[in-house]
């Protein structure tokens, strides 16, 4: 069915989506296990697009699901926080929207304490 | 006092607001006249460790958020038995930034359910609740109208179910009536035994990403790895991405869904694969 593509493009991507990671944490993603475990994994496996080997297209496959995690979760939250994350807006802004202000009113409102 | 202060030990920071359904100081008020009644969202715990490590115990490998060993909801000792699976939970971890958004970490998610087991369910009822998804199943039901989505569905689902057909030595077809098909007893009983073959651990996440996609197929297709991640989601979402090109695109409904949809199904094909491979040393072996 659909391909996977390049494997080379595959760990170009993780390790793009390692590098966000990273940043976050302030660690150089040179140091983090994650990219020590892929770079030896590929190598072991030597994954190109030469040979058929199963092993190494259940390896390609693993790092496919890996990043399809990494980039799902990243886009997802980048569009929680855009979206659902800020709560309602106060009285005030929402009467700025359309372009009315809240009235003051030094006695209060009869109901407040 | 002495069992909270032995809860120290837990993932949990003291300062921190709990997770039980106590109201935090920042979160939803309640609606009294003249105080704000706008809904500003429930603060989370603060990332309270800078380090996330893995070691190796006796019974697989743990993660240390600094000097603390994590733990699972019910205060269990968090063990995987796959290296690869806690590089994966520690980097989840390790992702966090500032606050801790749980929501997000979809690995341990399903670490927490593997090792406490909170539905208290054996292998059995699992297997039996991933194959009765097979009865309504997505990609048998199929719909007669509009054209281009009856075109759509056969089109895309057809090769599929003729994929499972043939891999499985089984008849599954398609229906168009609200009954659904009609699954004969051997298909249920070889898909019984095919999910038997794997480990309680496995079988946790292949179930999920069977609820998730909503359909025993496609979740077949994943684990035997004949489609990617991004082309499942795109199968169990066909009438919606159908409607989508018609209708056009909503980002924070569509887009929203899609990513989570496809983390969670990447989550539980990884954990999946993880917890059921073991011989990736033997090969290296083998070639050299």
């Amino acid at each position: 069915m659909a391909g996977l593509g390049s494997p080379v493009r595959t760990l170009r991507s993780l390790v793009r989506e390692l590098r966000y990671v990273s940043a976050q944490a302030g660690r150089p993603y040179r140091d983090t296990a994650a990219y020590r475990h892929l770079r030896e994994a590929f190598r072991a496996h030597r994954v190109t697009s030469e040979k058929l080997c199963r092993a190494q297209h259940e390896l390609h496959f693993q790092a496919a699901t890996y990043l399809c995690l990494l980039r799902s979760v990243r886009q997802h939250l980048a569009l929680h926080q855009e979206y659902h994350a800020k709560g309602e807006r106060s009285t005030e802004e929402a009467a700025g929207l359309v372009g009315l202000k809240l009235p003051q009113q030094p006695g209060g409102k009869g109901w407040d304490s | 006092m002495w069992r909270s202060c032995q809860r120290l030990f837990c993932a949990r920071s003291p300062q921190a607001p709990r997770l039980c359904p106590a109201p935090p100081v920042g979160g939803p008020s309640l609606s009294l006249p003249g105080t704000a009644r706008t809904y500003t969202p429930p603060t989370e715990r603060k990332r309270f460790y800078q380090n996330v490590s893995i070691s190796q115990g006796e019974g697989g490998f743990e993660i240390n958020l600094d000097h603390r060993k994590l733990k699972t909801p019910q205060a269990k000792l968090f063990t995987v038995p796959s290296e690869a699976l806690a590089i994966a939970v520690a980097t989840e971890w390790d992702s966090q930034q500032d606050t801790i958004k749980s929501y997000t970490m979809h690995l341990t998610t399903l670490c927490n359910t593997a090792l406490d087991n909170p539905s208290q369910r054996n292998k059995e009822q699992i297997i039996r609740a991933a194959v009765k998804f097979l009865e309504t199943d997505t990609v048998c039901y199929r719909v007669e109208e509009p054209a281009g989505l009856v075109e759509l569905q056969k089109n895309e689902w057809d090769p599929m179910i003729e994929w499972a057909e043939k891999r499985y030595n089984v008849e599954i077809g398609s229906s168009t009536s609200i009954m659904g098909p009609n699954i004969p007893a051997r298909t249920k009983d070889t898909f019984t035994s095919h999910l038997a073959s794997y480990n309680m651990w496995a079988l946790q996440g292949i179930e999920y990403v069977i609820t998730q996609l909503k359909s025993l197929i496609l979740s077949m297709g994943l684990i035997d790895r004949h489609i990617p991640v991004e082309k499942a989601v795109l199968l169990s979402r066909l009438e919606e991405e159908f409607q989508i090109q018609h209708w056009g695109n909503v980002e924070w409904a569509h887009d929203y869904d899609l990513y989570e949809l496809r983390a969670r199904t990447a989550a539980g094909t990884l954990f999946a694969h993880l917890c059921s491979e073991s011989s990736t040393v033997k090969h290296k072996l083998l070639q050299d």
